[in-house]
């Protein structure tokens, strides 16, 4: 019983990470490239000039493309939240459902209503009008993003809620604090630009493949200049707010700070490792060090999480066995106090099913946060809730390897980015773009890369806040149903072929129409 | 010049004339619809049985108090 559990914890969170990296494929294309699409359309507005409405005609059909094949392939997610994960379902009430709910009424809504008039309105409308509905698209695309990523931002920083023992839910106390989490903000900018950027690096390939064939060259060198100088602005912006985010990841999950570093030990002044070849767990013996070689940045770490070159950055170990010189609480201990809220929880369980008022009223007051010894038991005890069902202080350490390499892979090709876009502005700008074919090759070879560097980032995100589905509240070992393993390993494959056939079919399209090209007026 | 609010006989051509004039679109549309299919006739109806629909909001919280509380099981 319980080893099938265990397969049916795998099964729900392959299945899970299957359908949310096949959808990812298709969001952040659909993020930027409607920005990009209301930005030559804006042109033509602007212009008058027949030239950008037939450039934004076929960038547009592309989009369309993309959003036809991954329209409600997010709602397959939704699904298994009923599904695989029930009870992290209830256990998170309204807080996570209220943003789902934003997200489908006003966001979703905006977008599908105003993608009608961009694809059906350009000889139907006024041009305002059908500029109007184009931002729109793209304004709602971007907004139904943002909803999605204030609920994915609550699970790794759940903030403005409180417990409800009757209903055993959290509940929403303050909308805002949700909304306007540190992690939340930083997440929806690092998010939408880095999708920028891979919507600019889409137009730049796809241009560059027109230049290689010399094919369409005005609307390649035209397209690759605003898509280029778009992609460097949001792939700064996108440096910048990732710099952020370790500053906040260093306060809120130090232990995903500790894994992407691989920092066993902590110390003051902390490198940051630039490159680095990891030495695997198992092989390493007591005191070895956990790297073959590594390129590190003196004080780097310390610097980029606190502001502060010398400061102390808590190490794996640290976080695991506690480090009382800096204040860090063991695992261990958290594990005990986390039991103590389990207990009280099954207290209340067994005083409900005995139909005792006043035991359950006693509980009722210890998770009651409006009274001083509710408060300190939900900041003792509640807190550390999740930590209760681990049976080891070593499980609160994701995967050191795959978060290390993950967000290398990220940052890496971050920068390559910034560069590459850089220099494509620039030799387009002189036009000195077409004759240099390499640079053409290089942005064919760059957008294989964004998808990776996008999917990297989510990796680094999801994979390293394991155990967790809530932080410190819920492990995902409890957060999923009790449901036959076989039924869910059957719906993992049966997604996987949808997926591939879905995705085989975009592919295929995409091609036909960018060899066809824009239509001829 | 005031903006006319379009009657939805008007409103319905639009969508309908777009459909009609859609060329990839045809196949896209395809697509979606057999997509659609298999997500909501065939995987919500065979696979994705809500676990707790059909339960009181007490049933509810009862059943995942009994998850949350019983570890060992």
């Amino acid at each position: 019983m319980l080893s099938d559990y265990l397969q049916t914890v795998d099964w729900s969170r392959a299945q899970f990470a299957m359908t949310a990296i096949y959808h990812w494929l298709f969001v952040p294309l659909t993020l930027g490239l409607s920005i990009l699409c209301a930005i030559m359309e804006t042109l033509y507005y602007r212009t008058g000039d027949p030239f950008w409405k037939r450039t934004a005609k076929f960038w547009m059909r592309l989009f369309g493309i993309n959003f036809a094949i991954g329209v409600a392939t997010g709602l397959i997610l939704e699904f298994e939240f009923g599904t695989n994960w029930s009870n992290y379902s209830h256990f998170v009430g309204d807080i996570f459902g209220a943003p789902l709910a934003i997200e489908g009424i006003l966001a979703f809504f905006l977008e599908s209503t105003f993608v009608a008039v961009m694809f059906f309105g350009w000889e139907k409308v006024g041009r305002g009008f059908h500029l109007s509905a184009t931002w729109l698209t793209a304004v709602g695309a971007n907004l139904s993003a943002l909803w999605i990523l204030v609920a994915n931002s609550w699970m790794q920083y759940p903030v403005g809620c409180t417990f409800n023992i009757d209903t055993v839910r959290n509940e929403m106390t303050s909308f805002w604090e949700v909304l306007l989490s540190p992690v939340a903000i930083n997440k929806f900018t690092h998010t939408v630009t880095s999708s920028y950027v891979l919507a600019a690096l889409f137009v730049c390939a796809v241009s560059a493949w027109y230049l290689l064939r010399g094919r369409e060259r005005e609307m390649a060198r035209r397209s690759i200049g605003i898509a280029s100088l778009f992609g460097v602005v949001s792939a700064l912006v996108t440096a910048y707010s990732g710099d952020r985010s370790g500053a906040i990841v260093a306060q809120v999950q130090p232990m995903k700070l500790a894994a992407m570093e691989a920092l066993y030990e902590g110390r003051e002044g902390a490198p940051l490792t630039a490159v680095g070849v990891l030495r695997p767990e198992a092989e390493r013996a007591e005191g070895e060090a956990p790297f073959y070689f590594r390129l590190e940045i003196p004080k780097m770490l310390s610097l980029m999480s606190f502001r502060d070159a010398d400061a102390f950055v808590p190490g794996i170990d640290d976080l695991v066995e506690g480090n009382p010189r800096y204040g860090i609480m063991s695992a261990a201990e958290k594990i005990e106090r986390g039991r103590v809220a389990i207990d009280e929880l099954k207290r209340f369980r067994e005083a409900r099913e005995a139909g005792d008022p006043e035991t359950l009223e006693a509980i009722r007051a210890e998770f009651d946060p409006t009274t001083p010894e509710g408060e300190e038991f939900l900041r003792e005890y509640f807190a550390y809730f999740g930590y209760g069902y681990l049976t080891s202080p070593r499980q609160i350490v994701p995967n050191v390897p795959m978060l290390f390499y993950s967000f290398r892979v990220m940052v890496g090709a971050g920068m390559l980015f910034i560069l590459v876009l850089a220099a494509a502005w620039w030799f387009n700008r002189r036009e000195t773009l077409e004759r240099r074919r390499w640079m053409l090759y290089v942005l064919l070879f760059c957008l294989p890369a964004a998808y990776l560097a996008s999917q990297a980032g989510w990796i680094v995100a999801e994979v390293g806040r394991q155990p967790w589905a809530i932080q410190d509240l819920m492990p995902v070992g409890v957060a999923a149903s009790r449901i036959a393993s076989s039924s869910v390993a059957t719906t993992f494959f049966l997604f996987l072929a949808l997926f591939a056939a879905l995705l085989a079919a975009e592919v295929s399209i995409l091609c036909k129409q960018i060899k066809i090209g824009p239509e001829k007026e | 010049m005031t903006a006319r609010i379009p009657t939805p006989r008007e409103v319905f051509r639009f969508y309908a004339e777009g459909f009609r004039s859609m060329t990839i679109g045809r196949t896209l549309w395809a697509i979606i619809l057999v997509k659609l299919f298999i997500m909501f006739a065939v995987l919500r109806l065979f696979f994705f049985p809500d676990l707790l629909a059909g339960m009181t909001p007490r049933q509810q919280s009862d059943h995942v108090l009994e998850q949350l509380t019983d570890i060992n099981q």
